[in-house]
């Protein structure tokens, strides 16, 4: 392969031209990716926040939101600084220090996933051997936040939406990881960016969701379970538990719930498309193409573009997921706790398991299909 | 030292103390749901000097398997049976607090003496970074680990059973209801007069 656009040799290499020490430079660069994921985070959750509303519209033959900028695109802005100026209340008799640093540990492990997230060949923040296997263990402490801010609230509901929460995540996390284990025995790594070279060369056929049909909607069910969507979105279930653990929550602790279950949602449907749907490779392969048209794939302006490509396929693959999401929340009724629990121990768990066996039989069977 | 090296040195400062202060936490405070919560804390820093020694692997299933896993079964065992009691007073309690101290004490010294005894350093000492840390892991698991990974599985199997026979009351004979001996379980279903006892009946 070409080595592609190096931003960071480029970037560190121009900072030592203006005299700075090589150290330096790498230390100005450092900081750069991780602001950057913080703000790519928050706005693909500002774009599903504005999707939610006005798809959610749609479907109740609505308008949605209209008059906060074109279209109502400002919406999510407005929610956000309105949250933001919210009185930040702490209940009378519940655990201040507990209560505060619940939301902190349900958010944080969810923007460090992002990390593992690749847009193109050179374009993700690191390549790191244990990359899908980082997102599983990270999403496996937010039940511990959960918990933390239900038994701290003090309040019953809280702490039945906390429990419920927690027991939800780990039930479908063990679904989730065997899925997540049939794609990276094909791929032979646990690189994001391995697992979608492995995809890559003919287009929409080398997707992995033709040779893991079973394995993608067992991701996918786990995946709106972990988020806490519908039809899985009883921990926060309003009839029953007035909203679970968030109940007692207000102001800037609520927001950060808030923008953690987003996140997670648009986290889990970019991992679902770097897993299943090739991650950024288009529809039909174009990396040949140059070589079609006899331009050299070393060509500045070619790699701009397969880097802009790369990252529009991603986002254009993970927000059809998103929307597919939307549209399931109110297509489908929640489901009961027991219902849940049984589906996810009893249904899924087996499935998932056959699903691991059968990809291994059939990757010694046909090594050349299946990533021998 | 480089940018590199001093980031190692300060994180792995800082890792040893939040470790040992939430170690702390998790012995000293009378708050048990305080000491669950440290637990988490103690395993998250373990990860993290694991990160620092090159174990990358290793570093996410500590995450996954101690902090996943096994704190929130502690926290959910906490959460299921807090019941707040005050303990009475026991005659001669000094008797146990001094054994326990002993026992404590003993126990530090015989793995202060390991530590000090043991020789730490690998012979030939190798700098070269492992790339595939999972695939070392493998090989090594399935090559001279294989005894104690057969039987690790065979272990968490039987306990899975264990489980399974506990929670399914339907094997467990009845008859064992009728006699009051110290092997009932105590979340037995409770006859409903001793549920009623507090209405005054």
């Amino acid at each position: 392969m070409n080595s592609g656009i190096d931003l960071q040799g480029t970037f560190i290499e121009s900072l030592q031209d203006l005299g700075l020490t090589p150290g330096l430079a790498k230390l100005l660069w450092m900081p750069l990716p991780m602001g950057l994921m913080l703000i790519g985070a928050t706005i693909g959750v500002l774009i599903a926040v504005w999707l939610e509303r006005k798809i959610s519209a749609a479907v109740q033959q609505r308008i949605g939101p209209e008059y906060a900028g074109p279209l109502g695109v400002l919406q999510p802005v407005a929610d956000g600084i309105k949250l933001v100026f919210k009185e930040d209340v702490i209940p009378a008799k519940s655990d201040p220090w507990l209560f505060t640093i619940g939301p902190a540990i349900v958010v944080i492990p969810v923007f460090l996933s992002y990390l593992i997230v690749p847009f193109g060949e050179k374009i993700s923040i690191t390549d790191i051997n244990v990359g899908i296997f980082l997102w599983i263990a990270l999403s496996s402490i937010a039940p511990i936040g959960l918990l933390m801010s239900g038994y701290a609230s003090n309040n019953k509901y809280s702490l039945l939406g906390g429990l419920r929460a927690a027991a939800q995540s780990i039930s479908y996390e063990i679904p989730l990881a065997l899925a997540v284990l049939a794609v990276v025995m094909m791929s032979n790594s646990l690189s994001t960016i391995d697992i979608v070279e492995q995809q890559s060369g003919y287009g929409i056929l080398g997707w992995n969701i033709w040779r893991q049909p079973v394995g993608f909607i067992i991701f996918w069910i786990a995946a709106l379970a972990e988020c806490e969507r519908l039809p899985f979105d009883l921990p926060e279930a309003e009839e029953e538990l007035v909203a679970g653990y968030q109940t007692e929550y207000s102001g800037m602790k609520f927001a950060l719930f808030y923008l953690g279950s987003y996140v997670n949602l648009v986290l889990s449907a970019l991992v679902f498309a770097v897993l299943y749907l090739g991650g950024w490779e288009s529809i039909i392969p174009i990396e040949n193409l140059g070589a079609l048209f006899g331009i050299s794939e070393n060509a500045p302006w070619l790699q701009v573009i397969d880097g802009a490509l790369g990252i529009t396929m991603t986002l254009i693959k993970a927000y059809f997921l998103v929307f597919t999401a939307i549209l399931l929340r109110w297509t489908v009724p929640r489901v009961r706790i027991d219902q849940l629990l049984n589906l996810g121990w009893k249904f899924m768990l087996p499935v998932a398991l056959v699903n691991l066996l059968l990809t291994a039989a059939l990757k010694l069977t046909f090594p050349f299909a299946f990533g021998g | 030292m480089n940018i590199a090296e001093g980031v190692q040195v300060v994180s792995f400062f800082i890792l040893s103390a939040t470790m040992l202060a939430a170690a702390l936490g998790v012995v000293l405070l009378s708050n048990i749901v305080y000491s669950a919560f440290l637990l988490g804390g103690v395993f998250m820093s373990m990860a993290g000097i694991y990160l620092l020694l090159n174990a990358d692997f290793v570093a996410a299933a500590q995450v996954l398997i101690y902090v996943g896993a096994i704190n929130v079964l502690i926290l959910f065992a906490i959460m299921l049976v807090n019941k707040r009691e005050d303990f009475s007073e026991l005659p001669g309690r000094w008797i146990r607090k001094i054994s326990t101290a002993v026992v404590c004490a003993g126990l530090f010294v015989l793995l202060g003496a390991m530590v000090i005894v043991t020789p730490w350093a690998i012979e030939p000492p190798s700098t070269a970074v492992v790339r595939e840390t999972t695939v070392v892991i493998g090989k090594h698991l399935f090559s001279d680990f294989l005894l104690p990974f057969e039987l690790a599985s065979v272990l968490l199997l039987m306990a899975m059973v264990g489980a399974i026979i506990l929670a399914r009351r339907d094997f467990i004979p009845e008859q064992i209801q009728e006699r009051e001996t110290a092997l009932t379980l105590p979340e037995r279903p409770r006859e409903l007069d001793a549920l009623e006892g507090g209405t005054g009946k």
